[in-house]
């Protein structure tokens, strides 16, 4: 047998994914992306004549969104297009046009016509971007065609902005290009171009003059033409590197890459994740994006840098890359030691800005980046200011100069300086040096890094004006006071540095402990939560009280309405507009609402539940009422993590609802079959008698005589009783089962009970004596006559049935204070050991009965339970068993002993 | 020449059920006639004009309670109404609405001639002058004396027990709802609750029963009334 060189052969998970992917290609719908260089190239007029050809051959194309700019030749090709209404959005007092999702995702075309992929939304639509509308159509499994300038990829924004001094603010995800199956590249010559604006089809009057003194040039327009055909040129490359793949040509396959990029607050840092992205794209291969987190940074970052810092990590995770976030006082050690961990060959980090002293005292990371790599390759790449990524969000008010630290730190010195002027003529000048530095040492533990440095320099300048000769002048006369300010301002800020750096690190400290303290909280809290209802509020309090914010748990639910569920009713605490937020993150499974690429506008922010891929709920969260601080990545962090904690516990929580269930079902099973086959042969004995001595008489052949024919005759009567005693038990046991049992109580003597059953029972005791002891002032109880009587008749049946004829039966009732007890009383066998719980049971036969399915008192207990009562059995002293029902007993209503308008009297 | 026999009018839908009753009805001296729904039983009952109707409750095109309705606006024979166990309700309404008695199914041929004996006698009594006087088993009424004796003793009664006692009498083996009973003795409809009925009930019985928790003569139907045991 030879053996095939490996080389030669796909590797099997390589063909796993090929197989899975032409799977996924087969059954999702397309994306065709109309792409150019600029404005003018004619990419809407070429998809409008390709929806045309797709219309003439019979395809369901429908416009839904395009922008003709006036232009004549392009709104003639819409003719014969079916174009779904704009949506009109009201903002800011302005009625705004927009693409209307809804209604097509409502219609459901076979393909969608969807202008300018970049476009942003107008605030307050479901999705920011045009192309998050573009994403759900396809999901929807419907067809989008779309066009797109090169200036609108992300990853090659700042390239373009480098060429045309223009930054471009709405930008498409290089991933969402990679999706796009296929890639039309429409090109003019860059003259084509320049002569289509001076007739004015492209933008028209003052618009287009602006256009040419800015973007329009000449050299621009080159520029970027050759960057689409770039791009194009790089995208027909991958095509042939994935056909190789799919057909085992593997002779250049390259070695596996793998590229970590370095992500921090400085505004570079955005282009430095592009580049990496292009790198990746370039290379085929994976990339991380690293930032580190240093001590308590996070804490100490200026609200605008942890801004900066989360839009940099977004704008990683939308080009595709892996993010993670790393902690440690070196950030060097770190990223390296995660470059090592994941294989990476590469780093990408950013030029440094900053001056150089600054590397002398705190470190480079670059430095140590470099020194540490060994093998890893690492590129350095230039940042340029101003190249904060697209989407940056406001900043907010900078963080105020805390002004009371400085005063303190102040005031530490003038105390130290004051405690010098007291002892000055007692000690050595070096103990009042000493003094300050006590003073310095003091600011940096208790008021921070730099109000400490503010204090060292203020304690040198206050020693030498009130202590160091000459006084009260800064001038000094000995060199060696000098070298003595120079010792101490260096050992001041020293201190400061130092004492500085412990409290960092206690408070970050503090920070760790305090987040792995409330996960502690949250899980040991969830492990005790039995029920969903349970882990809900466990939930929504923790994240409430960690967060400082409002917080539901909403949970998916077929039945209810729009899909959601919330255990503890707080969904009534969501809004119209939140409501629809928890509904988008719940089907997309993704999160949604404030803070995310979808209906940020929204007043939560929801993160969907998952499990085993799926979302079993969401959480919606509410705005922090501490500014915020979902932004802060640590906090957002510690949030997924409470998410996932959530949906860990509800899953496990449902799967034992589940099995609980099943085990209901399984026993109900048993029960009915058990029911079943009790019943059938309790049902077909008499019917068989029934049926045999009918025939008998029907179907003789010889004459039977009188005499026979009434014997035969009994027995069928005697059986039809039997069966008639069974089924309207059955019909009984259903009724008291079916919990819809309609108690009405009345009140009645239970003389008149008694009477009512005696009446009835008569002719079954064959001359047994009952005995019957009532209170003689006829109590009153209150209870459904129908349903008690049953009760009655039933206890009686039993008494009668267990017991030798000739035994007697004793009824006995009494009322006491609040209760009613009546008993009925046996000299038969007496009950079993544990006959007195089995005893009512269903399907309990006591003894070797024939007659009955063991019903009769299952029904006793049943409606004397239903009336709130209970009923027990119990052997007697000298033999026998006592039923004894207990009821309650409230109040009797007054009896009027008036005669009312009686006009005869009876005569004395 | 015989006497012509009494018309007893069938209206049930159940064919088997059909048959028991007017085969047991024939074999007894009556002139069965029947009808299968309530549309066929109002047209046979307004052409026979029979002694006494049969009414199924559970017919297929019509509710029994309004069949019951329509023939009380005209016709005065007595209806004795046939239902499944377990609707008391329907049983006391169908009374109320002017029906004489009813049987439970299932039943015994003796209940049935019973039942149509005793509401064919108070019907043919229905018109005649009231007796002076009642006698029930050991129990006797003079309605002029107002005087009740039970085993030949006196017994004294309030006149709401006496009134309670004539009524129940003069109905004797009939079967009176609470709302019946009340509306007699107490006219109206604000009469008092169904438990005031019940207080003088349990009183008269002691009176005239010789064990009232084992009435011989006044019987309680649980749900529904009461009923003095014809013994004549």
């Amino acid at each position: 047998m030879g053996v095939r060189d490996d080389e030669d052969r796909p590797d099997p998970d390589a063909l796993l994914e090929r197989v899975e992917a032409e799977e996924q290609e087969a059954s999702r719908a397309k994306l065709r992306l109309f792409f150019g260089a600029s404005p003018g190239v004619g990419k809407t007029f070429t998809m409008l004549e390709n929806a045309q050809r797709l219309r003439r051959e019979g395809v369901d194309v429908v416009v839904g969104v395009v922008e003709t700019h006036g232009r004549e030749e392009t709104a003639g090709l819409l003719r014969g297009l079916e174009q779904l209404p704009r949506k009109r959005v009201v903002y800011r007092g302005r009625t705004l046009e927009e693409f209307d999702i809804d209604a097509a995702l409502a219609s459901r075309p076979a393909v969608l016509l969807l202008d300018e992929l970049a476009h942003t939304n107008v605030p307050g639509s479901r999705h920011h971007k045009r192309w998050q509308d573009a994403m759900e159509l396809l999901d929807a499994g419907i067809e989008v065609h779309s066009t797109l300038n090169v200036q609108h990829v992300e990853s090659l924004n700042d390239v373009v902005a480098q060429i045309t001094h223009v930054r471009v603010r709405e930008t498409v995800p290089d991933a969402v290009i990679e999706r796009a199956d296929e890639i039309e590249l429409v090109d003019v010559p860059s003259e084509v171009v320049l002569g289509r604006l001076e007739e004015g089809k492209v933008y028209l009057g003052e618009t287009a003059e602006r256009a040419r003194g800015h973007f329009f040039k000449e050299g621009n327009l080159h520029a970027l033409r050759e960057l689409a055909l770039r791009v194009t040129a790089e995208r027909v490359d991958a095509q042939v590197q994935a056909w190789r793949r799919q057909h085992g040509i593997s002779a250049t396959w390259p070695a596996r890459e793998r590229i970590m990029v370095c992500v921090g607050p400085s505004p570079a840092s955005a282009r430095v994740v592009r580049s990496a992205k292009r790198m990746a794209t370039v290379l085929r291969a994976p990339w991380i994006a690293a930032y580190v987190e240093k001590g308590a940074q996070s804490h100490r970052l200026a609200e605008s840098d942890r801004l900066r810092l989360a839009a940099h990590l977004m704008l990683a995770e939308s080009l595709g890359a892996e993010v993670v976030g790393l902690s440690g006082e070196k950030p060097g050690e770190a990223l390296l030691q995660l470059a090592r961990e994941r294989n990476v060959t590469r780093i990408v980090a950013g030029k440094p800005t900053h001056a150089r002293w600054r590397d002398l005292i705190y470190g480079s990371l670059l430095d140590d980046l470099l020194r540490g790599s060994g093998d890893i390759d690492v590129h350095v790449i230039a940042g340029m200011p101003g190249d904060g990524p697209a989407a940056a969000q406001p900043d907010r008010a900078p963080r105020p100069v805390p002004w009371a630290a400085y005063a303190r730190a102040a005031l530490g010195v003038a105390i130290a300086t004051g405690i010098g002027a007291l002892v000055r003529e007692r000690v050595d000048l070096a103990d009042i040096a000493m003094l300050y530095l006590v003073a310095i040492a003091g600011a940096a533990a208790f008021v921070g890094r730099w109000p400490s440095f503010l204090a060292s320099v203020l304690a040198v300048g206050a020693f030498d004006f009130f202590f160091v000769p000459p006084f009260y002048t800064f001038v000094v006369d000995d060199l060696k006071h000098a070298f003595t300010f120079a010792v101490m301002l260096v050992a001041g800020l020293a201190i400061s540095s130092l004492t500085d750096r412990i409290r960092r690190q206690s408070i970050a400290a503090r920070s760790r402990e305090r987040r792995t303290a409330a996960l502690f909280a949250l899980t040991r809290a969830l492990a005790g939560a039995r029920d969903v209802d349970a882990i809900a509020r466990v939930a929504e309090e923790h994240v409430r009280d960690v967060f400082t914010t409002r917080a539901a748990l909403l949970l998916r639910d077929a039945n209810a309405q729009a899909g959601l569920r919330s255990p503890l009713g707080a969904a009534s605490e969501l809004g119209g507009a939140d409501a629809t937020v928890a509904r988008w993150s719940l089907e997309h499974a993704k999160a949604a609402g404030r803070g995310t690429d979808t209906l940020p506008g929204a007043g939560v922010v929801c993160l969907p539940l998952m499990a085993a891929g799926e979302a079993l709920g969401v959480l919606a969260v509410g705005e922090p009422t501490d500014a915020a601080r979902l932004e802060d990545p640590e906090q957002r962090h510690l949030l997924q993590t409470f998410v996932a904690q959530i949906a860990l516990a509800v899953e496990r929580a449902q799967l034992a609802s589940e099995a609980q269930l099943a085990q209901v079902r399984a026993e109900t099973e048993e029960m009915r079959s058990s029911l079943l086959s009790s019943v059938s042969h309790d049902l077909r004995t008499p019917i068989a008698t029934i049926l045999g001595s009918a025939t008998m008489i029907a179907e003789s052949e010889v004459p039977l005589d009188m005499s026979a024919c009434r014997q035969i005759a009994g027995s069928v009567r005697d059986e039809a009783a039997r069966l008639e005693r069974l089924v309207k038990n059955l019909l009984d046991m259903t009724r008291v089962e079916s919990k819809s049992l309609d108690v009405r109580k009345e009140w009645i003597p239970i003389e008149e009970l008694v009477g009512a059953v005696m009446t009835r029972f008569e002719p079954l005791l064959e001359g047994r004596e009952v005995k019957i002891d009532l209170a003689a002032d006829c109590p009153l109880v209150a209870v459904d006559p129908v349903l008690f009587e049953q009760v009655l008749i039933n206890l009686m049946e039993n008494a009668v049935k267990h017991t030798p004829s000739g035994t007697p039966i004793e009824i006995r009732a009494e009322t006491g204070a609040g209760a009613a007890t009546i008993e009925i009383s046996d000299r038969g066998p007496g009950l079993g050991p544990d006959g007195a719980t089995k005893i009512f049971e269903k399907f309990v036969r006591v003894g070797s009965s024939k007659s009955g399915v063991g019903l009769g008192l299952a029904i006793c207990r049943g409606i004397v339970v239903a009336h709130g009562g209970t009923i027990t059995a119990m052997n007697r002293a000298g033999g026998g068993t006592t039923f004894r029902i207990v009821l309650p007993l409230p109040e009797p209503p007054a009896l009027s002993t008036e005669e009312g308008n009686v006009e005869e009297g009876a005569r004395p | 020449m015989t006497p012509p026999r009494t018309t007893v009018l069938v209206i049930e839908d159940e064919a088997p059920m059909r048959r028991f009753l007017c085969s047991t009805l024939e074999s007894h001296g009556y002139r069965p006639i029947e009808a299968a729904d309530a549309r066929d039983g109002i047209a046979m009952a307004a052409q026979h004009n029979p002694e006494l109707i049969l009414l199924d409750l559970g017919l297929p095109d019509r509710d029994g309670l309004s069949v019951t309705r329509a023939l009380r606006e005209w016709s005065g024979a007595p209806i004795l109404v046939i239902s499944a166990r377990g609707r008391e309700s329907d049983k006391v309404e169908a009374l109320d609405l002017g029906a004489n008695d009813y049987l439970t199914k299932p039943f015994g041929m003796n209940e049935l001639l019973a039942r149509i004996r005793v509401a064919l006698r108070s019907a043919a009594e229905r018109g005649r002058p009231v007796p002076s006087s009642i006698v029930v088993g050991p129990l006797s009424i003079d309605f002029a004396r107002h005087e009740v004796t039970v085993r030949g003793s006196p017994v004294h009664l309030t006149p709401i027990e006496y009134r309670l006692l004539v009524l129940l009498a003069r109905h004797a083996g009939n079967l009176l709802t609470h709302r019946q009973i009340l509306r007699e003795i107490w006219g109206g409809a604000s009469g008092p609750d169904a438990h005031h009925l019940r207080v003088h009930m349990s009183n008269l019985r002691r009176k005239i029963e010789e064990d009232p928790a084992r009435p011989r003569l006044l019987l309680n139907e649980p749900g529904v009334g009461y009923r003095m045991r014809d013994l004549a």
